[in-house]
């Protein structure tokens, strides 16, 4: 019985320590994090989208915040005078979320392009996306106000990339998301736009 | 004391080199060694690890009990392992997405769970240290050396930090594409072992 108590009593304070321990170097790295994540993984998926635009959309970016959320959002101007803003969503892959950079043009709905940014999938496989652009081009110039993005399995309009069935659906499940978001947040972006 | 602390430094340095001599950690060895840097940065995490998890499992050895200590042993690496992970992210993004995966996976090297299972958890925490710190610079050093064979022979450069490489053959060098690949890995590793069993071990 005492073995027992004292096993206990030991993994349960070393977990606890090393839990408090965690969270603190997770708070006091998070905002160095963020940069890096802007700095190496939004602004070349954006480079990409937007390869020739006169501003920076980096530089010009602008936080939407409502009740449920926070938006970071990219605005920049298209080369025939209409508006476009790129944000991201996440969905869940098969080692934790994966980002979706979504870019959409203001005037009339369509998507422009979509990049995979943040993940932690399996090299070589849930990467693929990622590397092979033929699956994130699937989403051009569909209309973000009414195009159901899932997979075709689930109804959808996007075909999967095979062997990486997991990833594709998360980033499928970004790009439902961006759309709910979009709906709701249109006004919101457009006010701000200046 | 002196000398016994010197004996367990170096013996991770030559006689007990994790990778070559008592081949062990290969998944690391065999993913990572693409090039010097990636080596390097792998090295230096699981240096890291080592030697922290080596001090706390050694610190604690007589108050983990002996039918969880394994259970312990992971917290406390992982705990370590996170560390480096975030750490990583903040300073070294870059290195970070080429290591990738392999970072979390430093949670069940063998290399660290053996040296808190077999060395720390019976011996104090200054000789602990001494020998987790041999041990991770041995696996540094091999990383490097096998990383600069097959950046070298691979793509004919070898570079230290951030992408820039130090050294160059120039583009009128052919590379051996095939050594940047995994089975170029093993045909490595293969012959850094052959190079090492012809050194006698006395």
């Amino acid at each position: 019985m005492r073995e027992m108590i004292s096993m206990i009593v030991v993994l349960t304070v070393l977990t606890a320590l090393s839990g408090g321990l965690l969270a603190k170097v997770q708070s006091s790295t998070a905002v160095q994090i963020e940069n890096q994540v802007l700095k190496f993984q939004k602004a070349p998926a954006i480079k990409s989208i937007f390869p020739d635009v006169a501003n920076d959309p980096i530089a010009d970016r602008f936080t939407i915040k409502t009740e449920e959320m926070k938006l970071q959002v990219f605005p920049t101007k298209l080369s025939d005078g209409s508006q476009a803003v790129a944000f991201e969503t996440k969905g869940t892959g098969f080692g934790g979320p994966v980002g979706l950079m979504v870019a959409v043009n203001l005037d009339n709905d369509k998507i422009i392009d979509v990049r995979m940014t943040t993940h932690a999938e399996t090299p070589g496989i849930g990467t693929k996306p990622k590397e092979d652009l033929s699956f994130v081009s699937q989403f051009t110039d569909l209309s973000i106000m009414d195009t159901n993005f899932n997979l075709k399995g689930s109804g959808g309009v996007i075909d999967a990339v095979s062997g990486a069935t997991v990833t594709s659906n998360a980033l499928c499940t970004a790009a439902v998301k961006a759309t709910e978001i979009y709906q709701k947040l249109k006004p919101e972006i457009i006010k701000q736009m200046k | 004391m002196a000398q016994s602390l010197a004996k367990e430094f170096t013996k991770g340095l030559w006689a007990e080199l994790p990778p070559f001599r008592l081949v062990l950690g290969l998944c690391p060895v065999l993913a990572v060694t693409k090039s010097v840097e990636n080596g390097i940065g792998m090295g230096v995490a699981t240096t890291f690890v080592l030697v922290f998890s080596n001090l706390l499992v050694s610190l604690l050895r007589n108050i983990i009990p002996p039918k969880v200590r394994i259970a312990c042993f992971i917290v406390i690496i992982a705990t370590f392992v996170t560390i480096v992970e975030l750490m990583m992210q903040a300073y070294a993004y870059q290195l970070f997405l080429k290591l990738g995966i392999f970072i979390p996976l430093i949670v069940v090297n063998c290399i660290v769970l053996g040296r808190s299972e077999a060395f720390a958890s019976k011996n104090g925490p200054i000789v602990s240290v001494a020998d987790g710190l041999g041990i991770g610079i041995g696996f540094t050093l091999s990383l490097a050396s096998l990383g600069a064979v097959r950046e070298f022979l691979g793509n004919g450069t070898l570079t230290i930090w951030e992408g820039l490489p130090v050294f160059s053959m120039g583009p009128d060098f052919i590379p051996f594409r095939f050594m940047l690949e995994a089975p170029g890995a093993f045909v490595g590793l293969g012959l850094m072992l052959f190079l090492m069993n012809l050194i006698p071990q006395k």
